[in-house]
């Protein structure tokens, strides 16, 4: 058995502790926001938060969580109201979309870490790939949803 | 070896599990006959459009959504006619079931070549136009009055000699039960919608990970396929041995296939685990043994061949033969993958009656004939439900992975999402060709173009697919750009010849002009160079008998300012290329440092699309053929070492990431009137020749193969 806190609920799964976290929150827990990309930790469509701390959940095996608190695009608000989603809105930022909640987690990330990132930061951290290439709009989502939260 | 496939376990009595019974649960799905998905409890206004008692309209979108913002500027499209209140407007996918059986109703549901708003722009503005009459004449019925006396706006049809209005939504029902005939869309100059920037109607699901993309249908009872196929094209299976995985965990079977073997488990991580210890023996011929440097060799080679004439003026040889002094110079380009965010994937259930298919498809239609084919059932019984798509490029108008997941289905029995890893989707690409071109130009005592001439020697994507129409041994889509060339030369001589390899190919955003853009435009600039003038005012003089070019290149040079002074080490270029109905104009600012890193710090476009849906998903799709476009520039390569591509991932087919997405400026120069031109891929092809013009200023080396990064850059 396998326990894993995701979003704030707890679980209990009879799964092979090797698999990575990318496919137990997808085929087991229904949490289909998070994407596969790569399979390879490249694209960063996996990206879910650690205690906050982001990681590639496609090449992080499900028994490596232990006691951290996932969490994923679908428990960063329950009405996109978290201010990086708000700037993703107001700057329409996605285009496909796929690779747009890794881009989101990120972001979200890097504003814990830094309140009011520099463009240095943002190349620095926001590794994630964009195939559609929206990142002149993620980059200006950033700044906005900094505003937002030091406001 | 034994090969094992599910009908021999069957025979056998066990199971595919290692004889451990898995039972599935099937609930029935959907058994009313016939099924209609499209069916509401609401006013169907006409097959475009339903309108609610709370006044929601949902205006159906034939066309895929897939990054480029058809799920807004289609609707805005019915909108506009509509006199909608944008506000309540929201959009859903138009059934292509549906449209097989009632004539077509939705037309064109194909999604490429840009064609979106080209191809289905005045028939959805009649649907909007039909829908605002019937309103119109409804509420008038309702009025005891002269339709003519009333009118739409905003939601709300008025009458105009009292001070009576009406929401749509308290008349849509009796709107649905009238006719009208001879609707009349609206002039541009009257237009409240079009032209306006509108927010993306999908952006919000696309922020909480709420929509839904081929990979994230869930169907009851549904099993998971990885599949593994013969790493060189054209290969096939001989034999495979399920009992090496047959005790994998969860493992439930195994089906051979043509190319391939599908690995089916409970979940996709064991299926794709258990699928890359599938020993597999496979049919390779003599495509084993070639490689990308042989077929470069033989492309280069085949660019001393005379050709097929595709466009001639004039006396080209003897203009030649009299040039005081000409140029020659050679281009090529390699295979590129389309590298969609999300790999291929669909998920197919096959019941008595019906055939149910949830994928990202651009093209419904052939994705439904394939799925009809492959199960042996009539088209009407089958239901494609398309998804969002994480990206398309072209690569998802061909279904054939939608052939191969029924192929899975059919002989498996319990619905099913195949999903092909990075590396299979990789491997399996329907790639751009390859391409080579030679360029001659020929200049007088007064350094006038007086000869031009080009050979280009490209995989045809339509002799491989579709022979009949390749035309007098000429592939269209190879020589778009290079056939049309628009420069002045009083003679000049286009060639080409075909020269198919094993690898397939397929169309790739903006397809032959992604490639003959940069080759005829870096050819430009040496032209421009041998002319011994800039290369703005070479292009300038050379386009004058093309005003509309002329104005996206004089509204370009503005907004980049073009010629203006520039650090040590930096540089600008310029492209200039004409497809699918748009002109687009770029400058390239590139800097490269002391130790040759290069870097793209910004583009400058200028457009001409004639008229605007949003402008504000048109510079999106501007930005996003930068980048795309960017990409292959920097990157794109596919090497192939007997018969195999080795670029399977991102750790070695590499992509522009944020670090390296230069500050994207979109200028429009519109040109009006009855021009309706293309945004989805015009925006890619300057971007390549623009940069390397601009590399070519601070190092005084030309680019005449893609990708950049295998040249070591060093500033002159």
């Amino acid at each position: 058995m396998v326990k894993l806190s995701v979003n704030g609920e707890q679980h209990e799964l009879d799964i092979d502790p090797a698999t990575p976290l990318l496919w137990v929150l997808r085929d087991h827990l229904n949490l289909t926001g998070t994407k596969y990309g790569c399979g390879i930790s490249q694209c960063g469509a996996c990206t879910v938060l650690l205690n906050g701390q982001t990681v590639r959940s496609c090449t992080f095996p499900v028994s490596q969580v232990k006691d951290a608190e996932v969490l994923t695009i679908e428990g960063l608000s329950e009405d996109r109201s978290h201010p990086v989603q708000q700037a993703w809105i107001e700057e329409d930022v996605p285009q496909c979309g796929y690779c747009q909640s890794g881009q989101i987690l990120t972001a979200t990330a890097l504003l814990r870490d830094k309140s009011n990132p520099t463009d240095a930061d943002i190349d620095k951290v926001m590794t994630n790939i964009c195939r559609c290439g929206t990142y002149q709009r993620i980059r200006a989502a950033i700044h906005k949803a900094a505003e937002k939260q030091g406001a | 070896m034994k090969t094992i496939t599910r009908r021999q376990l069957m025979k056998s009595g066990a199971t595919a599990a290692g004889g451990m019974m898995i039972s599935f649960h099937i609930p029935a799905f959907g058994k009313a006959e016939p099924y209609k998905p499209w069916e509401t409890d609401n006013a169907e206004i006409n097959a475009w459009l339903v309108i609610d008692p709370d006044d929601t309209i949902t205006i159906r979108v034939a066309q895929s959504e897939m990054g480029e913002g058809v799920f807004t500027s289609m609707p805005m499209l019915v909108a506009e006619e509509l006199e909608a209140d944008w506000r309540n407007v929201r959009a859903e996918y138009a059934s292509v079931n549906r449209s097989i059986r009632e004539d077509r109703v939705y037309k064109r549901m194909g999604t490429g070549g840009s064609g979106a708003v080209r191809r289905s722009r005045e028939y959805l503005q009649k649907a909007g136009a039909e829908a605002r009459e019937k309103l119109i004449k409804a509420a008038a019925e309702k009025w005891y009055v002269d339709p003519k006396d009333c009118y739409a706006d905003y939601g709300r049809v008025h009458h105009r000699s009292s001070d009576r209005s009406i929401n749509y939504g308290a008349i849509a029902a009796d709107a649905a039960k009238v006719s009208v005939a001879n609707v009349e869309i609206k002039k541009p100059k009257d237009f409240n919608l079009l032209g306006l920037p509108k927010n993306r109607l999908d952006v919000p699901a696309k922020v909480d990970g709420s929509a839904q993309f081929g990979m994230d249908v869930r169907v009851p009872g549904m099993v998971y396929a990885a599949v593994v196929h013969c790493p060189v094209l054209g290969g096939t299976v001989r034999s495979f041995r399920f009992n090496a995985i047959r005790n994998n965990p969860g493992v439930l079977e195994a089906v051979k296939l043509e190319n391939g073997v599908a690995v089916v488990a409970e979940h996709y991580w064991q299926a794709k685990t258990a699928s890359e210890q599938l020993p597999v023996d496979w049919n390779i011929g003599e495509e084993g043994k070639t490689s990308s440097e042989q077929f470069k060799n033989e492309f280069m080679a085949a660019l001393k061949e005379d050709g097929v004439v595709v466009a001639s003026d004039g006396d080209s040889h003897t203009a030649m033969e009299q040039a005081n002094n000409s140029i020659e110079s050679d281009y090529i380009v390699p295979y590129l993958a389309h590298a969609c965010m999300e790999p291929l994937n669909c998920t197919v259930h096959i019941q008595d009656d019906r055939v149910d298919v949830w994928t990202g498809t651009q093209n419904p239609e052939s994705a439904l004939a394939a799925a009809a084919d492959v199960a042996g059932v009539a088209p009407e019984k089958v239901y494609v439900h398309n998804c969002f798509l994480g990206g398309g490029f072209g690569r998802r108008s061909n279904p054939d992975y939608v052939r191969e997941a029924v192929a899975i289905a059919r002989e498996i029995g319990k619905p099913v999402q195949m999903i092909w890893s990075r590396e299979e989707d990789m491997r399996q690409g329907r790639y751009r060709p390859m391409a080579a071109m030679r360029f001659k130009a020929g200049f007088d005592r007064d350094k006038n173009l007086t000869a031009y001439t080009n050979h280009s020697v490209a995989h045809s994507i339509l002799a491989e697919i579709r022979p009949d129409s390749v035309e007098d041994g000429v592939d269209r889509t190879s020589v778009e750009g290079l056939q049309n060339m628009p420069y002045a030369a009083a003679n000049k001589k286009i060639t080409h010849t075909i020269k198919n390899t094993h690898m397939t190919t397929w169309f790739w955003r903006s397809v032959g002009s992604s490639q003959n853009a940069f080759a005829l435009e870096c050819f430009v600039d040496e032209m421009a160079a041998a002319a011994e003038k800039d290369p703005l005012q070479f292009r300038r003089e050379l386009l004058a008998g093309h005003p509309e070019m002329l104005n996206v290149l004089n509204e370009l040079a503005r907004k980049a300012d073009w010629g203006k002074s520039m650090p040590k080490g930096s540089a600008q270029g310029l492209a200039i290329h004409e497809s699918f109905g748009s002109i687009v104009g770029q400058v390239a600012e590139v800097t490269i440092s002391t130790d040759g890193e290069l870097k793209v710090d910004k583009i400058v476009s200028a457009v001409d699309c004639g008229n605007l849906v949003n402008p504000k998903t048109a510079e999106m799709q501007i930005e996003s053929g930068i980048i795309y476009g960017l990409t292959a520039a920097l990157y794109g390569k596919l090497t192939i070492e007997q018969g195999r591509i080795l670029e399977t991932n991102f750790d070695t087919y590499h992509m522009v990431h944020m670090d390296e997405a230069p500050v994207m400026e979109t200028h429009f120069a519109l040109a009006g009137g009855d021009k309706w031109g293309g945004m989805g891929e015009p925006g890619l092809p300057p971007t390549a020749p623009a940069v390397c013009n601009a590399i070519y200023k601070v190092t005084g080396k030309r680019i005449r193969s893609l990708p950049i990064k295998s040249y070591v850059l060093q500033r002159a």
